[in-house]
């Protein structure tokens, strides 16, 4: 069902955890609908110097989350506003496709950690920042 | 990840086919493989004679008379037979009462009727512990009520329902009953003729057989209509050949788990059962699905909150444990399962459920075994939740 690269970002996540003084926090999903991702970022200079994540969610939620941390790690912030669903499900080498959603989640959430450390320091969020799944309609994921 | 050990524990999806059930109809297909339609030579004769010996054991097993019982392919065909079997005998009659909680093969069935035939159908209600109430059916009976169907006991969390009670009530109405048996019989005492059911659908491989292998109960006066037309086999009554080696599986099987020693593994999966119900409820956050005691001996359900049932399973296969889970993040609709949303779990609480099935190849080592790969892919999955702050 799932690809190795899926299996293994499941069994060893990369960058599970929190980041305490992180200055950009996003949470995408409910619990409703079985998945909920949260991203902790870590930004100096518009860099992303460390990122974690938190997953409540089946194992393509929490491989996502896992490979979505790793693209984004290191990386300005304008690049990391340029990944896309498409992009961590190629380099998981596919998703089922009942699965893409947990993948549009995992952008959702690097948008919306983005979204807050905008907000914090005041920049004008210009980016879309997708559904989000904050409509609590599962289906619109 | 050092231990080899692996523990399969999803016997309600599917059960190991037992040596001398093998042994039993190997010879069909081997040697006397015959057509058992074909009744001019001795070929067809053995073959015949075989199957209706079978009949003979399965309708002993059950209570019933060998010419109540039809081979059917498994339990999803028989029950789709009796529904639309049942229905299409008698037309004028547009009404169905069922349970919230049955399995696909009736549920979906009757979902159908209900979108394309014009059918309304009623579901019943089981509350918290999972279990029809009488006085419910009771209420929804209507001069209309072409049949009632309720499972025996279900398949996601075990609970028994009183189906003795709710075919009397039925019959005091004069409407006929189907009960879905598929995850009961040959795992809890049945006697079809005290039972008073106008049908039953049961299945080989939730009882040792090869998948493939099923049978209606169809009470004596009770008429329903053809599902599959053909060759006439089976009275007339379901067409395709014979699978007489399935036929002498399902006998070999009734034999075995309805006996006296599947009685004894009976009492020992309960034992088993309670061992790890208690194990699994001292983990924080833990929760029983279902009635505890009014359950299959070998059904254990529970919630475990703040995880997600697909990574649980996923996680619990790489430590060596086959479960199940009613968390249906692998469908479309992302919905938990129906029967874990009718008990009233909220939608969160219902996608970290865990189906444990034990049977009889299940001991207190495995059950030792479980408890401790549960306990970790917990404590791992739930350190990596935003909803658990533990």
């Amino acid at each position: 069902m799932y690809s190795e690269k899926v299996m293994d970002h499941f069994q060893n996540p990369r960058n599970v955890g929190t980041i305490a003084d992180a200055n950009g926090v996003g949470e995408v999903g409910n619990a409703k609908c079985g998945d909920i991702m949260k991203i902790f970022l870590k930004i100096e200079d518009d860099v992303i110097v460390d990122v974690k994540f938190q997953t409540f969610g089946c194992g393509a939620a929490i491989a996502t989350s896992s490979m979505a941390t790793e693209l984004i790690k290191g990386k300005p912030i304008s690049e990391a506003l340029t990944l896309t669903n498409k992009a961590v499900v190629e380099a998981l080498d596919g998703l089922p496709p009942v699965k893409l959603h947990c993948s549009v989640l995992a952008e959702e959430a690097v948008k919306s950690a983005i979204a807050d450390y905008y907000t914090k320091i005041g920049r004008e969020i210009d980016f879309d920042l997708g559904c989000g799944g904050c409509c609590d309609h599962c289906d619109h994921h | 990840m050092t231990e080899k050990r692996y523990v399969y524990a999803d016997n309600a999806a599917t059960t190991r086919v037992l040596p001398q059930i093998l042994e039993a109809m190997t010879p069909y297909y081997l040697e006397e493989f015959g057509n058992a339609s074909s009744g001019l030579y001795s070929y067809g004769q053995r073959a015949r004679a075989a199957l209706e010996d079978a009949r003979a054991r399965c309708a002993k097993m059950l209570g019933c008379d060998a010419e109540e019982l039809y081979f059917t392919s498994g339990g999803t065909e028989s029950d789709n037979w009796a529904i639309l079997g049942a229905l299409r005998a008698k037309k004028d009659k547009k009404h169905v009462i069922s349970s919230s909680i049955e399995h696909p093969a009736v549920r979906n069935t009757l979902l159908r009727l209900e979108k394309e035939e014009g059918y309304e159908i009623t579901w019943l209600p089981v509350y918290e512990e999972g279990i029809v109430r009488v006085e419910d059916l009771e209420a929804a009976l209507r001069d209309d009520t072409a049949l009632v169907c309720v499972m025996y006991a279900n398949n996601e969390i075990g609970t028994i329902q009183p189906i003795r009670e709710l075919a009397a009530i039925a019959h005091a109405k004069k409407v006929p009953f189907f009960c879905d048996a598929v995850q009961a019989v040959g795992h809890v005492d049945l006697d079809l003729h005290e039972l008073g059911v106008d049908l039953l659908s049961l299945s080989g491989h939730k009882l040792h057989t090869p998948k493939g292998i099923g049978a209606l109960y169809i009470k004596k006066g009770m008429w329903i209509k053809n599902l599959i037309e053909g060759g006439g086999q089976e009275k007339r009554k379901r067409s395709g050949t014979e699978n007489v080696a399935g036929a002498v599986a399902l006998a070999t099987a009734l034999e075995y788990m309805c006996g006296e020693e599947g009685k004894r593994e009976r009492e020992r999966i309960l034992a088993l059962r309670e061992t790890l119900i208690d194990g699994l409820l001292e983990i924080p956050h833990v929760r029983l699905n279902g009635d505890r005691t009014r359950r299959l001996p070998g059904n254990v359900n529970v919630s475990c909150r703040f995880i997600e049932g697909e990574g649980l399973i996923m996680w619990l296969d790489l430590m060596g444990v086959a479960a199940s889970t009613g968390s249906a993040c692998s469908t479309a609709s992302l919905d938990p399962s129906h029967v874990l949303l009718a008990i009233g779990l909220p939608h969160e609480i219902a996608h970290g459920s865990l189906r444990l099935t034990l049977d009889v190849d299940n001991t207190e080592e495995d059950v030792e075994f479980i408890l401790d790969a549960v306990k970790k892919t917990l404590e791992r999955l739930r350190a990596m939740s935003p909803l658990c702050q533990e």
